[in-house]
């Protein structure tokens, strides 16, 4: 049994001996351990966060953060809930962008294509530098994005922002001051709301609730006293 | 050992178990399994509520201590609002969400207010899907028992009954707002099979449910121009003379001030509890899962019900240590995921409830056939690759994207490598107790979502929840709406405190606490 036991444990030599590291918080050098999420970083500093922390699981989109690692000058980007700390790291988490976000009222649009360019006037000015796409934690090609919704090509982008957790990274790097998450998230929804087959088999269904259609079954189920209903449920597989 | 190494037994064993079929528990030896390992059946973990509207009844000690928590109001407090409205919804999940946007489509002047950003939620996080009866061999009714037999026939049948029956006109509306469902070659909506259920019944956004849901929601909430108040969290509620519900008085975390809200009906859509760590687990749950409307509610007179049963996620990760609690959707199980523990054998049918699959996992880590960790964690494995061996190369890659990127971050490749799993604090079955309209037995105050209790019985069905907010979300801000245009504003008095403070006195200031808790304590104070 004993042997058994050591036989099935996961080596985690960052666990046995858990090593300190260097790492700057907004610029302010602290030790902590290797390896926790960027987020516990800041709780082992000390720091109390409010702004910044959501879900704790990366869809959110809350914690937004820049980091460099050592000796790099590129500064990446990262949700800090999902990335761990290593020597010589230095992050800061990104403060709520200022960005546009158009209003509409998604159902009644006559010709979202068109509408998009009133929307979003600057969605077409894009000068193909990739910064955006080099921003985004989710690996989405958003540059890619912003012309296929140009271009008018909704499906595409419905399907490749599928992964966008609305972090807005995107936006604070773009030279013409497009924010390409919004503008995704306007081209998804009238793709969804317009440029999609209406399901039939729901329309029958509802319209089946509607006129009752079920009455007898119900009738049947809900004077049922609790063993009744117990063996009721048990032919159910 | 080497992960690597501990994982071969998972990929010489593949082929065998493919041809396996395990059959589901006796409705005998499931209920011997669940008392035996399930955690809501260990006792020393619970204890009595000493007073209140629940008074007498068990819950765990975390919550208790909370319930019994004194308000950090203070009886002379300025009550003078500085704002008024028809509704105000406290919670920017799903439900808030939904009840926001239909209290406003009645045309209520409406608030939401939340102590995070909007849309910082569970909701976000929901990766199986939604539960609607859409396909043409489903239907209501089979979505009604499927639910009653996970519930363990414990649900409030009147509130089951109209969540299943509002489904597919939810998933109507959600369309037209433009959700992104999944969807079949014919162009209707396409269904998975979830665990605990006898049809296929689930709609998804790929695994990306919630978010797609509350990227919609949330950006309809800011199109129709509902007030905001972020980083706002509610620390009490307000009440009239005869204990209806008026209004709440909120922290602003940015500034430490107070807010006070003058409203005609309270919609509480707070959520769920898994921050406040209920025996030790860790918790899939967002950061402020920390049960504030159960203590708002609760020092109202509101009655809970079913506070003693939480529902443990069979798959929460426990490798690596930085995703440690983080949800392994059951996806992978409806797409025939395997079970696995160090022997290489399957021990449960995967696609039973979670309470049973929970319980499975926690008899085998017990028993000395889970996988260990230096960290002290254990747990078995989560068949993954096999999907991919199942459906074709790259299956995992195309319906799990957010898992695949989610462990591709720690160097980790689900699809050719097993994940390790351990059940994670996921929900809270019970809550407050609600009507069929969403109302709690005080006069005004709604509660939606997961605070709210009866509709789980005592273990949720996969993908139910989805459909709860919306529903619920939905009926709150209907009749709440409905409502405000024949009445008044109440006045706005603490008398529910005061009368709270008399009675905890009598027991001694049970807890010694202040509740609600708004956020859990992570920040390290010494260093």
């Amino acid at each position: 049994m004993a042997d058994n036991d050591n036989q099935n444990v996961i080596d985690q030599p960052e666990v046995m001996k858990p090593r300190m590291v260097t790492i700057e918080i907004a610029g302010k050098k602290v030790d902590v351990p290797e390896g926790i999420t960027v987020v516990r970083a800041m709780w082992y500093a000390g720091i109390d966060v409010v702004r910044g922390v959501g879900c704790l699981g990366g869809f959110c989109g809350a914690c937004a953060t820049y980091y460099r690692t050592k000796d790099d000058p590129k500064v990446r980007t990262c949700l800090a809930c999902q990335m761990a700390v290593q020597d010589g790291m230095s992050f800061t988490m990104m403060p709520p962008f200022p960005a546009r976000k158009a209003t509409y009222d998604i159902q009644t649009l006559q010709d979202p294509k068109q509408d998009l360019f009133n929307l979003y006037p600057e969605a077409p000015l894009c000068r193909n530098c990739n910064a955006c796409t080099e921003a985004c934690p989710q690996k989405i090609d958003v540059r890619e994005g912003v012309w296929k919704a140009v271009f008018g090509d909704f499906k595409s982008v419905s399907e490749m922002f599928m992964d966008c957790v609305m972090c807005g990274m995107c936006t604070p790097v773009c030279i013409a001051d497009i924010a390409p998450n919004l503008v995704a998230l306007y081209v998804s929804r009238a793709q969804g709301a317009h440029f999609t087959d209406k399901p039939v088999g729901l329309d029958t269904r509802i319209k089946e609730i509607q006129e009752d259609t079920y009455k007898d079954e119900w009738a049947k189920i809900l004077k049922m006293n609790e063993k009744e209903l117990a063996e009721h449920c048990a032919t159910v597989k | 050992m080497d992960i690597h190494a501990l994982q071969q037994i998972v990929h010489k064993t593949r082929d065998a178990r493919r041809k396996q079929t395990i059959p589901k528990f006796s409705p005998a030896d499931r209920d011997q399994l669940i008392h035996k390992y399930h955690p809501d059946f260990r006792a020393s973990a619970y204890r009595q509520i000493k007073f209140g509207p629940n008074g007498g009844d068990k819950t765990v000690i975390e919550l208790a201590t909370l319930l019994e928590g004194d308000s950090s109001i203070q009886d002379n407090t300025d009550l003078t609002p500085h704002h008024t409205c028809d509704v105000l919804v406290i919670g920017g999940g799903g439900a808030g969400c939904a009840a926001a946007l239909h209290a406003h489509g009645a045309g209520a002047k409406t608030i939401l207010a939340t102590k995070l950003r909007l849309g910082d939620s569970n909701s976000v996080m929901a990766q199986g899907g939604m539960q609607i009866s859409v396909a043409p061999e489903d239907s209501p009714v089979t979505h009604f028992i499927d639910t009653l037999k996970g519930g363990h026939m414990e649900n409030d049948h009147a509130l089951l009954k109209v969540m299943v029956e509002d489904g597919p006109s939810i998933a109507k509306w959600l369309l037209e707002l433009g959700v992104l469902f999944d969807r079949q070659a014919d162009g209707n909506l396409h269904v998975k099979k979830g665990g605990g259920s006898s049809k296929p019944r689930l709609l998804t956004c790929s695994d990306y449910t919630g978010l797609e849901i509350m990227r919609v929601l949330k950006d309809e909430v800011i199109n129709q121009k509902i007030q905001l108040l972020e980083f706002a969290a509610a620390v009490e509620m307000l009440s009239d003379d005869q204990g209806a519900c008026t209004g709440a008085i909120f922290k602003d975390l940015d500034n430490q001030r107070q807010v006070v809200v003058a409203a005609k009906s309270v919609i509480l859509a707070t959520g769920g509890i898994g921050r406040l760590h209920i025996q030790g687990f860790p918790t899939s749950n967002h950061y402020g899962a920390t049960g504030d409307g159960l203590c708002l509610a609760y020092r109202m007179g509101a009655k809970l019900a079913h506070v003693d049963t939480f529902q443990y996620h069979p798959s929460g990760a426990v490798y690596p240590e930085q995703l440690i609690g983080a949800l392994v959707t059951e996806g992978i199980r409806s797409e025939g995921g395997h079970l696995v523990n160090a022997k290489g054998e399957r021990f449960v049918n995967e696609l039973d409830t979670r309470d049973v699959v929970s319980s499975s996992i926690i008899r085998e880590c017990e028993e000395g056939r889970g996988i260990r960790t230096m960290s002290g964690r254990v747990g078995v494995w989560l068949d993954t690759p096999l999907l991919d061996a199942e459906h074709g190369a790259g299956t995992v890659e195309k319906h799990f994207p957010a898992m695949m990127m989610q462990f591709e971050r720690f160097g980790i490749d689900i699809s050719k490598d097993p994940v390790l799993i351990y059940p994670t604090l996921h929900y809270q079955n019970g809550g407050v107790k609600i009507d069929t309209n969403s109302e709690t037995n005080v006069k005004n105050l709604f509660v939606a979502g997961e605070a709210s209790g009866g509709l789980h019985g005592r273990n949720r069905l996969m993908g139910n929840s989805l459909l709860d907010l919306m529903v619920f979300g939905k009926r709150s801000g209907l009749t709440a709406a409905g409502r405000a245009k024949s009445m008044k504003q109440g006045a706005l008095t603490l008398k529910h405190v005061q009368q709270f403070r008399a009675e905890a006195k009598k027991h001694g200031n049970a807890s010694g606490v202040i509740s609600p808790m708004i956020l859990p304590a992570y920040t390290r104070k010494v260093g």
